[in-house]
Parts: C-alpha cells; structure tokens; sequence
C-alpha cells in the first residue's frame, strides 16, 4: 500500500472511529432533551410531582450524555479541515454555511440554555426555565436537521456546479435544503434519536418493575416509553422504506451492495441473508425470497428491473459486505423494537405489563437496540456512499489532506482513541451509577416554597436541600 | 466580487475569534490555576464560577471554526491542515477539559484526580497549542500560489517563537482567570486570587517584551506593518493604561478591575495582531478575497445566520449571563 493510501485509510478510520462514536450520544440526548421538556410541560401542566422527579432523574443522565455529545462534535467540525483538506477546501462552499446554520441555530443555542437547565433552576421564572426546556431541545434537533442537510448533499450533490480548478459552487440553496432527499432522511434520523430514547427510558422503567422498586416512576417510564415506541417505530420503517427510494434513484451502487445484487435482474429476487463473494460476484448460504420481491421492496413494483453490481465499474464499488450486513443488522433491530412495543403496549391496555416477567426481561434488555439500528444505519449511508466523499463528484481518496504522513495520523488516531475509550468507560459507568441510584426526593426549594418572594435571579445559589455522596451505597 | 460580503464575514470571524479568546481565555485560565491547589473547596469553588458558562464559551471556537469554513474555505483548509498535530493536540485537550465538569462530580473520590489532571492539564495544553498557533502565523508559515501549504510536513509550525507564544497565553489566560475568580468569588479564593495578580500580570509584560524583541530580532514582516502604520500604537497605550487599572484595581480591592483591565490587554493586543494582518486572512499570503467563499455561499449565511441569528446568538450569550451574574457560593454544583 503506497504512503497515500495508508494516511487515507488511516483519516477514514480516524474520522469512523470519531463520528461514530459522536453519534451515539446526539441519538440519545436528541430523544432525551424532546422527552425533558415533553416531562417538564407535563409537570408545569398537571403539577404531579411524578413527573419533577422522573425529569431531575433524566437530567442528570442528560447531563453526562449531553457533555459527551458536545465534546466528541466539536472534533468533527475541525476534522474535516485537519484530515480532508481538499474536501474542505473544494466543497467549503456549499458544508461550510451548512455546518456554520448548524452551529449559529443550533449549537449555541443548545449550549447555552443547557447551563440554565442545569444550573438554573433557582434564579429563573418557571415559564423560563420551561422555554429553557424547549429551547434545549430545539436546538438539538435543528443540529440534526442541518447536519442531515449536509449529509444529504455529500449522497446527493443538488443544486452546483463544478468550476475548472474542481471546486463545488452552490447555484441553488433551495435545491441543497428543501432536496427530497434531505425530507426524508431527516425524519428517519430524528425519529432513529427518539425510538432510542424511547427504548432506554422503557429499559429503565423495566429494570426498576424487575427489581420491585419505584413504583410509580417505574411503571410511567415503561408505559411512555414503550407507548411512544409503538407509534414511532413504524413511522421509522415507513421513513426507512422511503429512504430506499432515493437510494434507488440516485445511488445504484449503495443499492446495489445494500442488496449483495450481482446482476441486472427484471423482475428482481431478494436476498434476505447470504455471506456476499466479492471475489466471484455471487452470494453463498444464500437465503433467497424470489421474484418479484426485490422489486416490490425496492421500487414497490412487481415488474421493475434494478441495478446489479455487474453493470458498475469494480473501481466505483462500495465494500459490499459492509452495507449488506448493516443495513442487516439494523432491519433485525428495528423489528424487534416493534415486536417489544406493540406487545408491551397491548399488554399494558388492561394492566397485565408488570406481570410478564419475559417482557420485562426483554425490554429491559433491548436498550442497546436503538444505538446498534442508529449505528448500522449510519454504517449503511456512509460506506454504502464509498469510494465517493460526494457521491459520483469526488472520490474520498483526492479528499484528503495530501501532505500528511502515515505516521502523523497514526499518532492523533491513538490519542483519540485513549481519549474516547476513557471518557466512554467512564461516562458509561457513571450513567450505570445514575440508573442504579433512581430518581431522588423532589429537593425542598426554599426559594418557591413563598410565591410572593420575589425572584432570587442575582442571589447567592441556594444548594438544594439534599446532600448526597457522589457515590451511592 | 463585490468587497462587502467578505469583508463583514471576516469582521464576523474576527468577533467570534476576540469573543472566544476572551471568554473560553478566562475559563480556560481558571483551569490552569486549578492545577496549583490542591484543596478539594478551592477547586469545588473554582469550578462553580466557571461552570454554567464554559459550554457556551466554547461555542465561540466552533462558530468561529465554522464561519472560517463557510465564509473561507480556503483558509479553513489551509490552516487546519497546516496546524493538523497542534489542532487534534488542542481539540484532545479541550475534550479531556470538557467532561471534567461533569465527570469529577460522578467519580469516587480515589478517581477524582484522573479528571483533576485532565480539567487542569487539558486547560493547559488547550491553551498552550493556541498560543503557539498564533505564534506561527505571525512568524508566517509556507503557503503555494494555489493558497495550499508547502512546507515540510506535519511540525513545520513548530519554533521557538511559536512555544514562546503558547506560554505567553497560558500566563495571559491564567490572568484572566484570576480576574474572573476575583469578580465571581468571596472570601479565601477570592483573596488568593487578587494575591497571585501582579505576578501573573509581571509573567504578561515579561512575555509582551520578549516577544517585541524576538519579533525585532527575526525581523518580522508583521513589524514592518507597525512603521507602516504608526496609529496601530494606540494599542499598546491603550494595554498601558490598562495595566495600571489593574495595579489600581488590585491595590484597592475593585472586583471588577483586574478582570475589566485583563480584558482591554486581550482586546489590545487582539486588536493590533488583526490590524497589522489586514487585508491578509492568513499572513502574509491569503488575502480575505483571495480566501473568500463564492458570493453565492457568502450571502446566503449573511441574510440568516449572519443578521438573523448572529445578533440572537449575543443576546442569548447576554442573557445567560445576566442569569448568572453576581457572586458564587462555593459549592453551587447540582447533583
């Protein structure tokens, strides 16, 4: 392998290894901060203390998660300049004010109105620190939203053209933001935070009922969470479906690896699950639904032909078995999340939920679900995109920085990596003490407790009422 | 390509950037000074002025990160790519920095030093590597007619000059921080803070002489900016007189003085490195238009984010900060 290709490889797996990891925590805490203020509305509305206790509960989970999740994407905003210069430099005009929206509308305002959340409970209206909710969690979905639009224009290159010296140029940004592919691709990445979240909380809920403690916490969060699941899940298959169609339009040869699809086929079969031979360009163990379903799933026709990766040069291929397996493996997660919810939300209906002990196991065990169908949907998108950084424009091999040396990415790579394997063991842990300790007293809020007292914005924070140990017995 | 667009972008760049040298200096300067006691309530008090803002403050790199790539990709590319070690050095530090908040609060007591050493540690290397960018644009480095870098590889940034810069920031951050410590705090702290000013202001003079003299020695281009442009010696007045606000300010116990004159030092000196690069982005090669995005991008973050949000983003910092301004208790954190 020449010093090129090996500094190439090496940003790729620099920059899988940072955002995968980055994304594990945006696809809880977008859920998260949607399902704080669903829970401090809730409060401010019905004033049931249930709900205080369950959101100083999850504001605590929020805040660790949330720490992580800022630290590990302000990596990203510098890596595509450290690491793939020229991508930066050739398509800056279009990413740039993309990632730049997403900072000013999203970034600042998450960052700020979280310090109120957590540290301002005391010195702001009650309505303010309700807004304080929203806007937290506005920010981290307009983050999602635009950082999709940016994705969604590297798999879709709308609306620019190309100069001389091999630079992107936008001509039309409502090409580049109101795209229809960005209209559904959003949707599934915001509903993939929610059903995460969705399924933690449901987890959460589980293990308490299996463990005969917080009796009323315990039941609300399985019931919520499990509830939200069953509507949100199929809405995730409908918008993954419709995710495929743009595949198909646009993007032959994803579709083409996605399906481990050798030939031209018309109608086409389906492959459910094989180990994919790219060095014979056939499948073996092959699992095989036939004609016409391949058409049916992938273009809702009975007739349609698709795309083999025979009719695509070998140089433009993806690594087949990579989207194969992911997008695999996240079908097989979201199938049983949908399974998980509606059984859990028919049971609940006439109060037989805290009774199935199986399903309590089970939801309890199914929190990684959501992370795992994030990760391999992500997994499918991005190296379903390859050998392109901007699909069928620019090759992620001339993307990248060129003068740096093997050994330089070799040396950030093993930082990063003691970093992130630090600070996810630990915040991990810490998330695991959180769960195991459960929601607290409602602290007693000197402060409130007289509604004619004036507002104590400007005073000396008063320390809630009740001091525990940074580690529970 | 009208001169409007990029020039209010590199204005907008040019606040984001002084907003984030100020704002994330004085809290990465708490950071370096906490690593200099080891007493569990100092630290604790240390941490609770600084921890409803830090998040917020570090928003002002990415917004500046991120203005720099959409208004100057070429820039943005250039620069990044040149300073790849010192730029994964800084964004390490500034992660270990980041969880440390959170973290040191969770952790036993016999783990709390991992995330000590990490806030203190990171702070410090954060600002360090800043200091020594910065050195190295003023020395210059090597760019090509295409704006690409063509120097040697990966440390061709690295000299005396650029180290000598990153410890200057850390002595300027630190006193910084000490100013905010002194604004924020009451008692003991507050006390050993307005303590340890003078020496830190004395460690800033030191370094500014040094700096003029090796500045001088290497003959720089940027010194020939200060002959060409004798106005430009209003800045160091300016730092001059702010220098006595604080001995004053000290002296007299005004809270709000060394932190006030801190800050006109930072903004003097901010605003003669920027005064002597114009019209260049990146010294002595890039010019703003030469850097700049097509009007087409430049105009399309201008009539959002630029006259839209940007003003929203100041009032909401604003506001953050009304919400928390007075004295901290020395043990505001949450549980």
């Amino acid at each position: 392998m020449s010093k090129e290709l090996l500094t190439v490889l090496l940003s790729r797996i620099q920059f899988a290894f940072t955002v995968s990891f980055h994304i594990i925590f945006p696809a809880f805490t977008i859920g998260l901060a949607a399902w704080l203020a669903f829970l401090d509305g809730l409060h401010l509305a019905t004033g049931r203390p249930v709900y205080r206790r369950l959101f100083d509960f999850w504001l605590r989970i929020f805040a660790v998660a949330f720490g992580l999740g800022v630290v590990s994407g302000i990596v990203l905003a510098f890596e595509f300049g450290t690491n793939w210069s020229e991508l930066a430099r050739r398509t800056g005009a279009i990413q740039g004010p993309l990632l730049a929206y997403e900072t000013f509308t999203a970034f600042a305002l998450e960052a700020s109105f979280f310090g109120v959340l957590i540290f301002g409970r005391n010195r702001v209206p009650r309505w303010f620190y309700f807004i304080a909710c929203l806007m937290v969690a506005l920010g981290t979905t307009l983050s999602a939203f635009w950082i999709m639009v940016n994705n969604s224009w590297m798999q879709v290159p709308n609306g620019v053209h190309l100069t001389a010296d091999g630079a992107f140029v936008p001509d039309s940004w409502r090409a580049i933001i109101l795209s229809s592919v960005v209209w559904v691709r959003f949707p599934h990445m915001l509903l993939a935070a929610y059903v995460t979240s969705a399924f933690c909380i449901a987890a959460t809920g589980a293990w308490y009922i299996l463990q005969n403690r917080e009796r009323t916490e315990s039941r609300t969060m399985m019931r919520m969470g499990l509830g939200i699941a069953a509507v949100l899940v199929p809405a995730q298959m409908l918008f993954g479906h419709l995710n495929g169609e743009y595949v198909v339009r646009h993007q032959p040869s994803k579709m083409a690896a996605i399906e481990a699809r050798w030939h031209d086929e018309k109608p086409a079969a389906e492959v459910l699950l094989a180990w994919p031979d790219v060095e014979n360009r056939r499948n073996r163990f092959a699992i095989t639904l036939p004609a016409p379903f391949g058409s049916l799933i992938d273009s809702d026709s009975l007739s349609a032909g698709e795309v083999g990766l025979d009719s695509i040069p070998p140089e433009n291929w993806p690594p087949v078995r990579i989207p194969f397996f992911a997008f695999r493996t996240m079908v097989g997660c979201g199938v049983v999340m949908l399974f998980l919810a509606w059984v859990g939300s028919w049971l609940a209906l006439d109060d037989r939920l805290e009774t199935r002990r199986w399903l309590l196991w089970a939801t309890f065990l199914s929190f990684p679900l959501g992370f795992i169908a994030t990760l391999t949907g992500w997994f499918t998108a991005e190296v379903g995109r390859q050998p392109w950084v901007v699909y069928g424009l620019l090759r992620t091999a001339q993307a990248a920085t060129p003068f740096l040396a093997p050994r330089d990415v070799a040396l950030t790579l093993l930082i990063f990596g003691g970093i992130y394997l630090l600070i996810f063991s630990a915040g991990t842990l810490y998330i695991y003490r959180l769960l195991r300790q459960g929601p607290l007293p409602t602290p007693v809020d000197p402060e409130r407790a007289n509604p004619k007292r004036p507002l104590a914005a400007g005073g000396p924070d008063s320390h809630h009422g009740i001091e525990l140990g940074s580690t529970p017995a | 390509m009208s001169a409007f667009f990029p020039n209010f972008w590199a204005a907008v760049l040019a606040l984001g950037l002084l907003l984030y040298v100020v704002l994330d200096g004085f809290d990465l300067g708490v950071g370096i000074l906490f690593g200099f006691t080891r007493d569990e309530a100092t630290r604790r008090h240390m941490l609770s002025a600084i921890s409803p803002v830090w998040d917020g403050n570090e928003t002002w790199l990415v917004i500046g990160g991120t203005v720099l790539w959409a208004a100057f990709p070429i820039a943005y590319a250039l620069i990044l790519s040149t300073f790849y070690l010192p730029m994964c050095l800084m964004l390490s530090a500034l992660i270990l920095r980041g969880v440390a908040f959170e973290f040191r609060q969770r952790a036993s007591a016999h783990t709390r030093f991992v995330w000590d050493i990490g806030f203190a540690g990171g702070s410090f290397i954060a600002t360090f590597v800043q200091g020594a960018i910065v050195g190295a644009l003023v020395r210059g480095i090597s760019v090509g007619a295409d704006g690409r870098f063509d120097g040697g590889g990966a440390l061709d940034w690295a000299s005396p000059f650029a180290f000598l810069c990153g410890a200057g920031l850390c002595i300027g951050n630190a006193l910084l921080g000490a100013g905010w410590l002194v604004l924020k705090s009451e008692g003991p702290l507050r006390e050993r803070s307005y303590r340890i000013i003078p020496w830190l202001l004395a460690g800033v003079l030191i370094f500014l002489t040094f700096a003029f003299l090796a500045a001088l020695q290497m003959n720089l281009s940027v010194m020939h900016r200060w002959v060409e442009r004798p106005w430009l010696d209003v800045f160091p007045l300016l730092g001059a007189l702010a220098v006595i606000m604080i001995v004053k300010g000290v002296g007299k116990r005004r809270d709000s003085w060394p932190f006030a004159g801190t800050l006109v030092i930072f903004l003097a000196a901010f605003a003669t490195l920027a005064a002597s690069f114009l019209p260049y982005m990146v010294p002595f090669s890039l010019t703003i238009l030469q850097a700049a995005a097509p009007i087409s991008s430049l105009s399309f973050i201008f009539w959002g984010a630029g006259i839209v949000v940007l003003p929203l983003t100041l009032l909401y910092t604003i506001i953050v900060y009304a919400v928390f301004k007075g004295k901290v208790s020395p043990s505001a954190e949450y549980r």
